[in-house]
Order: structure tokens, then C-alpha cells, then sequence
């Protein structure tokens, strides 16, 4: 099935990487990087901590600016785009570090998201309860998220695995066609985790999608190419069966990381 | 501009901005190690001149009178951190920033109690109370000079502190990462309580060396504070270096707008808009780096 | 509450409540004599600077100490519309001043909203600063000692007169009038998909940006409304004083406003209304504190008023909504709701 997804898309890549380099000081958190992403698949980044995962996410949403190289969003270099002129490109992203608006309601939270992509928001005077686009759209991502019956809810009260279902709820109701995915699964419990694992799945048909995820079964299960990072470089890059039979990884990484087990 | 008189308003820049810088440094370093915006910090600067004017009018004494100044301010700066400012420690900056605004209104009017609203002059002390002649017109203050010799004497040993001693490491520590600090077993508090005092004593020794050629007037302190606000938004907060560079900066542009004559158009632009150009500096400053010169970047 | 929440019926009790209200305020000048209806006109027009200032510090999260820029900007305005012994006409200079509190809202906006925390705060004030000493050093419009508008604004409309800005009454219903449209735009403004995108930028700026909102633009869009709305205040109280000079912008009224709206209580609009009144009453009444041996205790009212600020700062973090609301929940044995904790939370 993965591979009859893969064929049937576009093979040029929607998202690319070349060379991209972050220094932090004496510090290289991403060293020549360069990764390729298309349409219709997953691609997941595994490494132990501190592999530069993280950094690399951030220089992708725009969060943080390279050191050297480049980056391509469906051919236009976007390498000193803003993080909001990459996300109304079409690149949404949740944070590892739930970063969403805990004082307000799950559908407050998916409202806002929503009305980025509405035009500009320099409106003053129709209430936004009125906006029916914007708040059918918020609906549909709170419910493909899973979130349903906690429409209502303070995000704030909400359970971690809850609050991490708002992540993705939001980033879904700015409709991206690039998903940057930032450990989408930590502190879920079993139950939540597949569901997410199911939507992820679900997303795969029209998305691409950037995972970087500490659940081995779970990336292993979804990912259609895996990038193993070790020290901010790429290691190795391919297919899981690939990944898994490669002898630098098992040396690297596989065999002896807690982590990667969890 | 004659070379001579270019010559005395580069000292006099020079003096106001050592002066500014030794104001500004205990601004940035509370708020670099505690994280605290003191915007009561202008209010040393006014009791420290009050003190040198109070304690030489009774002692008939300048020297006499800043020894005693000193002491008195620490022990109002600890008292002060130990009655109201250690609660600002883990609150929101509004809250840090209206409750030293309240503090700013309480000392201007205990200052008009129990100084008056009357401008007062302090004299300048005899062993310095002379001229260097530069022209057959032009002479120079000793005691301005002294200022900025003095100013130089506090920045070396604030310098040697910082970066020589045991104290001034934890300080460094401190403005790099609080949590560093508290993880190394350092007790917080007192270096909290001490670096408050540092910084307050800073602001009240420049009003008290500053008193015999400023004045001593109401309303002092406000003034310099909020030029030192300039000096901290275009240094960068938490930073020293900053805050000298920045200061200097200031005390040229300042000095220099009230001296130069400049006219575009027929409209008299310097010296009447002198006191806007600094804030003019500033908001050049700002599009450039918002930041500060020396910010951290985010 | 968003209003989806609140059953129709309570929404229409509420507007009746409102507008018996304004219309109690309105009868004031029948039954009050001149010194109280000019006092509760102050009170309004405070009530119109903090809720303009609210909507940066309670809405959107930016802590202005400089708001008074604009309020001055609007008073030197009509001050400098009015010709020497005549009047300005109340229907060119009321729209200029207002434009000009905006303009300048919108200039110094441009440079302060790029900054953040502790340096919006002190760069905010040292703007402020800055035209305070425009108007202090200089002599474009009175220098330190102000300028006096000798005739108050002519509102004839071709021979028609619809008020008379000379009577004191009819300044306090021109108030009030511009205080329920300010109070009505706001919550309209707060409903809208403005206002939800200054509550987001409050509650997490970050997320706001990488969702695709550039909030440079929205938060220069809300500086300057908050500085045209501050406009009007200044308009209405230069009207009503006569005379304009530098304390106007200077920090001891921004620092007020600031006040105001912190003990009302931030994030709603009656609030800072509150805190307005609140602030106001106990001037007077720190004013009129008596002799006490060598001290005149009202002579030093600010001392008092210092220290309340410090103790307010210390003990009332959530103004006197907030603390009204703990106490009505203690009373009635109800565990804290998250959200009533924080009265920002809902837009």
C-alpha cells in the first residue's frame, strides 16, 4: 500500500534541504544536512538526543535561521522566509514542548489557526462567531484530531495527551501541505498514541510529512523513509527494511540506545 | 568650533557619561542577575545628592559627608530588598514595575519633608575647587575631572569584582542562568540582596559626587533614570560593556546637541530639539538592533 | 464567557442593565451640582484613557508606560486648533485630534512593537519622553507652561447648534456619549477576528507566528488604535480643563492610567472603568487628608498614594474584579474555575 501511494505522486520533492549547518557558538547542531520530502509520505528523523532533531525542525518552521545552506518549498527557496510567511506557504508544525494557547478552549485554539488562512484577520467589527468558514473549519480539525466532545474545554485543564491532540488539531486547520511533526506522540498513553498513529496514516494521503518521533514501533510502522541523525549529521537515509539491516545504525544506534525502545 | 572649547565639551561628555554609566550599570546588573525592572532606581540618584547636600551642610565637610552616605544607603537598599522587593522576585514585570513606581512617589514625598522643595547647591570641595587654565579665556573644573576620574575608579573595581573575585564569578553565573546558580548551591538570596545594594549604592554615589556641579533639585532623580532607561534599551539589558559604550554614546550626542548650532531650512533644529536627540539615537538604534548593542539575541 | 455560552436572555438583561445605567448617568446634571457632574466627567474621561490602555496591557499583552504620549498629543492638538480668543470648530478639530493622537501612535508604534518585555516598557517610556520634551523645551505651544484655549470648540452646523461646549453639562453628556461609543466599539473590536488575534498574541506570540500571523502588523494596528481612542480622552479633557501643558504626556500620568487599569483589573473593559473611579476617589480623598502637627497630610497625598500602589502591587494581583471574584467564590464554596483566575482568558 505504502508503495502504491509512492507511485502514484509527484516525484519532485515538496520540501528540501541542501546542506543546511546551524552553529550554536562552538557548537554544530545541524551539520550539512540534506533531506528530501515528498508528497504523500512520511519521512521520519530518529536519533538519539541531541542529534540536532529538534534544531532541525526549528530551521524548517523559520524559528531559527541557518548557518549555511538551503531550503526549498515546493521549488521557491524559503531559506530567510519568516516562520508565518513558511506557515501561509503551506507548512504547519507542532512543537515538542506543547506550545498551544492553554488559557483558551480547545476550539478557540483551532479558531485561531483557522483564521490565518482566512485572509487577513485587520478586521474589526464582524464577530468571529459569526465567520462560518473559519469556525466549520476549526470543527473539522478538532474532530480529525479526535478532540470531539472537548471542543469546549480549557485547553489548560486538558490531559498532556489531550493537549498534544491540540497541537495537531491546530496544525490541520491551517490546512498545510507540509506537516512538521515534532515528537506528535511523547507522554501519550497507548490508547491516544494509536489513534494518533491512525490519523497519521489517514494524513499521509494528501500531506507531507516530517516526523520526528521517539516510538520505534510506531515510526517504523508509518515512516516511508527514515533519516537516522547522530551528533547534528545524517548517518543514514532509506527505506525502514534498509535502516534496520544497515550496520552503521546497529552500531551507532540500534543496539544499545534505551531511547529508541521506548 | 575652536579646538579648545571642542576640548572641554569632550571632557564635559566624557564626565556625564562615566556619570550616566555608573547609574546605568547597577540598573542593568539588577536586572541582569534578578531579574527586577527598579524603575525606583533614579530615586538613589536624588537621595544620594540630598545626603551629600544634608550631611556636609552638618558636617561642613564633603568628604566627611560621603563617607557617611554611603553606609546609609547600603543599609536603606537591604532593608528596602528585605521589605518589599524580595516579592518581586517571581512576579510579572508590571507588577515589579508599578510597585517601584509606587516607591518612587513615596521617596519624593519624604525628600519634600523632609528636605524641602527648594534647590540646593552643594559646594565643591576646597582640595578640588580649582581651574586648569587651557586658553587665555577657557579654563577647565578640577572636580569634573575628578568625577570622571572617580567614575573610572568604581567601573575598574566593579571590573576587577566581576571578573577576579569568588562573588563577582556567582554574579556572572547568575546573568548567564539563574537556575545554574541556585543548582551550584549558592545561596540566591543573599546574592540577590547584594547585588541590590550594589546597584542602589551605584545610583546614590553618582547623585552624591554629581551634587556640586548639578544641584540638588526635586524631580532629579526621575530625569536620569529614564535617560538611563536609553542607555539600558541601546547597551543591551544585563549588559555592562553595554551600558559603558552606550553611556558614552549618550553623554557625546547630548553634550554636543545643547553646544551645536544647526539650522535646516531656517528652523533652529539644535540645540532647542537637544533634548530629543538622544531618544532620536535611540529609536535609530532600535530599527538597527532591537536588541541593543549588546543583547542577547533571541 | 464566549457568547455561545451565555443564554440570550442573559445577554439582553445585560445590555438593559447598561443602558439604565447610562441613562442614570445621563439625568446626573439634573440633581448634581456643578463640582460633581465635572468630577464624574473626569472619571469618565479616565475611564476612556484606561480602557484605550487596556486593550494593549490587558488584550494584547503589551505593557505601554507611555500611553499618556497620546493623550497629550490630542489635547496639545486642540490647543493648537484653537485660534487666540476664538473657537476651533468641534467638528474639524475633534476628528484632527483624534488622527493626531493616531498618527502619532502609529510612528512611535512602529519602533516600539518590535521590542519585547522590559524594552517595550522602558522604550514605550522614553518615547513618551521625547515628545514630552518637544512640548517642554520648546516654544511651539506654550513650553513648560502650557497653553490656555481661550474659547472652548463652536459645534454650529449652518446656524444650527446642537450643544454649547461652554456649559458644563453639556461637556459632561458629550462625555458620556463618546464614553458608551468607545465602550461599545470595544466590544465589538474584542469580538472580532482582531480582537481574538490580539488575545492570541497575548496568551503565546510565538505560536500566533508560526500559525501564519505576522503580529508586527497587528500589534502596530492596536497601538494605534489604543492611541487614537486615548486621543479622545485628551480631546475631552483639554475641552473641559482649558488649559494643556507637558503633565499631560508626562510619565506620572501614564503611570496612572497604568494604575487605573491594574486595580480595576486588566483584560476587561469595566475594569479599568473601575479603576478609573476607584483611582480618582482616592485622590480626592488623599487630597483631602488634614493637618497633622507639622505635616500637612494632604499636601504629601502622593506619599499615600505610593504607598497604595505598593501594597495594591504586593496583595491585589488581579484588581479588584479579581479579588471581588475570589472572595464571591470563597463565599460560596466553589473550587477556582481555571479560567476565572485569569479574567483575560476570554476574549
Amino acid at each position: 500500500m505504502k508503495g502504491a501511494t509512492i507511485l502514484g505522486k509527484d516525484r519532485a520533492p515538496v520540501l528540501a534541504t541542501q546542506g543546511l549547518t546551524r552553529h550554536f557558538g562552538g557548537l554544530t547542531a545541524v551539520n550539512d544536512v540534506s533531506i528530501e520530502l515528498m508528497m504523500g509520505t512520511i519521512h521520519a528523523v530518529i536519533g538519539p538526543n541531541g542529534a540536532g532533531k529538534s534544531t532541525l525542525m526549528n530551521l524548517l518552521s523559520g524559528d531559527l535561521f541557518p548557518s549555511a545552506g538551503h531550503i526549498h518549498l515546493e521549488g521557491d527557496a524559503i531559506t530567510h522566509c519568516t516562520p508565518p510567511q513558511r506557515s501561509l506557504r503551506g507548512l504547519g508544525r507542532s512543537y515538542q514542548k506543547t506550545n498551544v494557547f492553554l488559557p483558551l478552549t480547545v476550539f478557540e485554539n483551532a479558531r485561531l489557526a483557522a483564521q490565518s488562512r482566512a485572509g487577513s484577520s485587520l478586521r474589526f467589527f464582524r464577530p468571529v462567531l459569526h465567520e462560518a468558514t473559519i469556525n466549520e473549519r476549526a470543527q473539522l480539525a478538532i474532530d480529525a484530531a479526535g478532540l470531539g466532545a472537548r471542543s469546549d474545554r480549557v485547553v489548560a485543564t486538558l490531559s498532556h495527551g489531550e493537549q498534544r491532540q491540540v497541537e495537531i488539531a491546530m496544525a490541520l486547520a491551517t490546512a498545510p501541505r507540509v506537516l512538521l511533526l515534532d515528537e506528535p506522540l511523547a507522554g501519550m498513553g497507548a490508547e491516544e498514541s494509536s489513534a494518533i498513529v491512525q490519523l497519521l496514516a489517514r494524513l499521509r494521503e494528501s500531506h507531507a510529512i516530517l516526523l520526528v518521533e521517539h516510538d520505534m514501533d510506531a515510526v517504523f510502522s508509518l515512516a516511508d523513509t527514515l533519516t537516522v541523525m547522530v551528533n547534528g549529521t545524517v548517518l543514514e537515509s532509506g527505506p525502514p527494511a534498509f535502516i534496520r539491516s544497515s550496520a552503521a545504525v546497529q552500531a551507532a544506534y540500534l543496539g544499545g540506545d534505551e531511547n529508541m525502545h521506548a | 568650533m575652536e579646538l579648545a572649547t571642542f576640548l572641554i565639551q569632550l571632557l564635559n561628555s566624557v564626565q556625564y557619561g562615566l556619570l550616566l554609566f555608573l547609574i546605568s550599570s547597577g540598573l542593568t546588573l539588577v536586572f541582569g542577575i534578578m531579574g527586577i525592572i527598579n524603575v525606583a532606581h533614579g530615586s538613589f540618584y536624588m537621595l544620594g545628592a540630598y545626603l551629600a547636600w544634608s550631611l556636609t551642610q552638618s558636617f561642613g565637610n564633603f568628604w566627611l559627608a560621603l563617607l557617611l552616605a554611603v553606609p546609609i544607603t547600603v543599609l536603606l537598599a537591604l532593608t528596602l530588598e528585605w521589605l518589599v522587593i524580595r516579592y518581586l522576585y517571581t512576579r510579572d514585570l508590571l507588577y515589579q514595575v508599578l510597585l517601584t513606581y509606587g516607591l518612587i512617589l513615596m521617596f519624593e514625598e519624604i525628600r519634600s519633608i523632609l528636605w524641602g522643595d527648594d534647590v540646593r547647591g552643594v559646594s565643591i570641595p576646597a582640595a578640588l575647587d580649582a581651574s586648569i587654565r587651557l586658553t587665555d579665556t577657557l579654563s577647565y573644573p578640577v572636580y569634573r575631572l575628578a568625577i570622571s576620574g572617580l567614575c573610572l575608579l568604581v567601573a575598574a573595581s566593579m571590573y576587577g569584582l566581576i571578573q577576579k573575585t569568588r562573588i563577582g564569578m556567582t554574579i556572572r553565573a547568575g546573568s548567564v542562568n539563574r537556575e545554574m546558580v541556585q543548582s551550584l548551591g549558592i545561596d540566591v538570596t543573599m546574592l540577590y540582596r547584594l547585588v541590590f545594594a550594589l546597584g542602589v549604592t551605584l545610583a546614590a554615589l553618582a547623585g552624591m559626587i554629581a551634587a556640586p556641579v548639578s544641584s540638588v533639585f526635586p524631580g532629579m532623580g526621575n530625569q536620569v533614570l529614564i535617560v538611563c532607561f536609553v542607555v539600558v534599551v541601546i547597551g543591551g539589558m544585563g549588559s555592562v560593556k553595554g551600558a559603558l559604550i552606550a553611556s558614552l554614546l549618550i553623554g557625546l550626542v547630548d553634550t554636543f546637541g545643547k553646544v551645536l548650532h544647526v539650522e535646516v531650512a531656517g528652523v533652529h533644529l539644535l540645540p532647542e530639539l537637544a533634548s530629543m536627540s538622544v531618544y532620536l539615537l535611540m529609536a535609530a538604534i532600535l530599527l538597527w538592533r532591537p536588541e541593543g548593542l549588546f543583547g542577547k539575541r533571541g | 464567557m464566549p457568547p455561545s455560552h451565555s443564554a440570550p436572555g442573559r445577554t439582553a438583561a445585560r445590555v438593559m442593565l447598561q443602558i439604565a445605567l447610562l441613562l442614570a448617568l445621563a439625568c446626573l446634571p439634573w440633581f448634581a451640582e456643578k463640582y460633581y457632574v465635572q468630577f464624574v466627567a473626569r472619571i469618565l474621561i479616565m475611564g476612556i484613557l484606561a480602557m484605550s490602555l487596556d486593550l494593549l496591557l490587558g488584550y494584547t499583552g503589551l505593557v505601554s508606560f507611555g500611553h499618556a504620549a497620546f493623550y497629550g498629543v490630542a489635547a496639545y492638538s486642540l490647543a493648537m486648533l484653537t485660534p487666540a480668543y476664538q473657537a476651533a470648530w468641534f467638528w474639524t478639530s475633534f476628528p484632527l485630534a483624534v488622527l493626531g493622537a493616531a498618527a502619532a501612535g502609529l510612528a512611535i508604534g512602529f519602533f516600539v512593537v518590535r521590542t519585547h518585555g522590559i524594552y517595550f516598557i522602558m522604550v514605550t517610556l522614553a518615547f513618551a519622553q521625547m515628545l514630552f520634551f518637544l512640548f517642554h523645551d520648546t516654544r511651539i505651544a506654550g513650553g513648560n507652561d502650557g497653553i490656555y484655549i481661550d474659547v472652548r470648540p463652536d459645534t454650529t452646523i449652518l446656524g444650527w447648534k446642537p450643544f454649547d461646549l461652554e456649559r458644563y453639562d453639556q461637556v459632561y453628556l458629550l462625555v458620556l456619549v463618546l464614553f458608551a461609543l468607545v465602550w461599545m466599539f470595544l466590544r465589538i473590536l474584542l469580538r472580532s477576528r482582531f480582537g481574538h488575534v490580539l488575545v492570541g498574541i497575548r496568551v503565546n506570540e510565538h505560536r500566533m507566528r508560526s500559525l501564519g500571523f505576522e503580529t508586527f502588523r497587528y500589534k502596530l494596528a492596536c497601538f494605534t488604535i489604543a492611541a487614537a481612542l486615548a486621543g479622545i480622552a485628551g480631546y475631552l479633557s483639554a475641552l473641559q480643563f482649558g488649559v494643556v501643558n507637558p503633565e499631560f504626556m508626562g510619565w506620572h500620568q501614564s503611570a496612572a492610567v497604568m494604575m487605573m487599569v491594574i486595580l480595576g483589573g486588566m483584560g476587561t473593559l469595566i475594569g479599568p472603568v473601575l479603576g478609573a473611579s476607584a483611582w480618582m476617589l482616592l485622590e480626592l480623598g488623599f487630597q483631602s487628608l488634614p493637618v497633622a502637627g507639622s505635616i500637612d497630610l494632604g499636601k504629601h497625598w502622593q506619599l499615600w498614594m505610593g504607598a497604595f500602589i505598593v501594597l495594591t502591587a504586593l496583595l491585589l494581583p488581579s484588581g479588584l474584579l479579581g479579588a471581588w471574584s475570589a472572595l464571591w467564590r470563597r463565599l460560596h464554596h466553589q473550587t477556582p474555575a481555571l479560567d476565572a483566575d485569569d479574567p483575560v482568558a476570554k476574549p
